[in-house]
Order: C-alpha cells, then structure tokens, then sequence
C-alpha cells in the first residue's frame, strides 16, 4: 500500500469505522504524537549539524568551555530562527491565500 | 496543454511551496479508504507537514544566509535577513515555476507547428 502511513491503517478501517476493533480517533492521536516526534527528530538533527558548523573549530579532545557556551547559545538562537522563518512563511501563505 | 496542466495546478497552489494550499486530493484518496473523516484528517496532516518541512529547509539555509556566530540574542537584523529570506525564497520558487511554464508553452506552440 502507498503511502507514508503504513498498511495497517487501510486493512483496519476498512473494516467498520466507529464499530470496528480500532477507534479511528485514537488512530489519528497516535499519528499526531508520531509526527510531533519526527518533526522533533528533524529540527534536532539540523541543529546539531549547523551548531556544529558553528561551534566546533579542530577537534579537540573533548568540548571545551567556550565550545560548549557556544553550542548552548547557538541552539537558543537556532529555535529563534526557527520561530521566525514559521511565522514569515505562515504571513506569506496568508498574503499568497488572500490574493487569489 | 495538457502538458502544462500540472505546472499551471503546482502555481494554482496545488503543489508549489510558493502557497501551501496544496490539498493533492488524487494522492489522498488511496488512503483512508471509505472513511471520509480519515481522508480529511490526512489531507490536513499532509498539509501541514509540508509546511514543517519547508520551515526546517528554509531555517537551515537562511541560518547560513543570515546567521555570523550566535549570541546571546537574535539581533533586529538578523531577524529582518530571516524574514526577507523567506520571502526571496518563496520569490525564486515562484519564479522557477513560471519560467518554466513559460518555455514549456513556447515549446509546445513549435512541436505543434512542426506536426502540421
């Protein structure tokens, strides 16, 4: 089955909605969880490399002190920037949505 | 036109990150099966993972635009840079489209000529 959710999901709902062995509702929490998680994952994975960049000159033996202010600093500002490209995108959409 | 179809749906807003309001029903209607309130949450859910996804792609290349070395805040300007970021991004992918739409029908209109 296509699709990024798996076959479980069609075989299971297919099968009689509200009355069948799996509330849809509850389905459809999970996956939210599921996906609040891996968009987690992804905005830490990114962090860790551009902070990284950033941060770490030579490697050393281990992280020094001004490495590891650095890399506290750096993800703080990293979620900022964040924050700030979500609400640009989200104000363009918004624009793009209302001149159509 | 045919051939332009998808292109000018992707401007329309059905594909492009230039909008968001891509709803890809075609792509939707596989899952979820009969259950209409399982098609519509992952019409939703698709959408809006979209947009997570261009918000880490556009944060991680406009960090590299706009960001020196980080410090104890994000300064005015950084800010300004990040959100004109956004903005020229959005441009250039809206940009692309359309010039490509453009040569597209240029070239259609001559292929059609020559089969005559």
């Amino acid at each position: 089955m296509e699709g990024g959710f798996g076959s479980e999901f069609g075989s299971e709902f297919g099968s009689g909605g509200a009355g069948g062995k799996l509330d849809p509702g509850l389905i459809m929490e999970q996956v939210k969880v599921q996906i609040a998680v891996a968009n987690a994952q992804e905005l830490l994975q990114r962090m860790t490399d551009r902070c990284f960049r950033k941060c770490i000159g030579k490697p050393g033996g281990s992280l020094d002190n001004a490495e590891q202010k650095c890399i506290a600093m750096c993800m703080d500002r990293y979620m900022d920037s964040w924050n700030t490209v979500s609400r640009a995108y989200n104000s363009r959409l918004q624009r793009e949505r209302a001149n159509m | 036109a045919r051939r332009t179809g998808g292109l000018r749906a992707a401007r329309e807003g059905r594909g492009g990150p230039g909008t968001g309001a891509a709803m890809d029903a075609p792509s939707a209607a596989g899952l979820g099966g009969a259950d209409p309130q399982l098609q519509r949450f992952i019409e939703v859910e698709t959408q809006k993972q979209r947009f997570q996804q261009l918000v880490h792609q556009m944060t991680e290349l406009c960090w590299e635009k706009c960001m020196d070395k980080p410090g104890p805040k994000l300064d005015s300007r950084a800010e300004t840079c990040f959100v004109n970021c956004v903005e020229r991004f959005i441009d250039t992918s809206q940009f692309i489209l359309n010039r490509l739409e453009q040569t597209q029908k240029s070239k259609s209109a001559f292929s059609e000529s020559l089969s005559d």
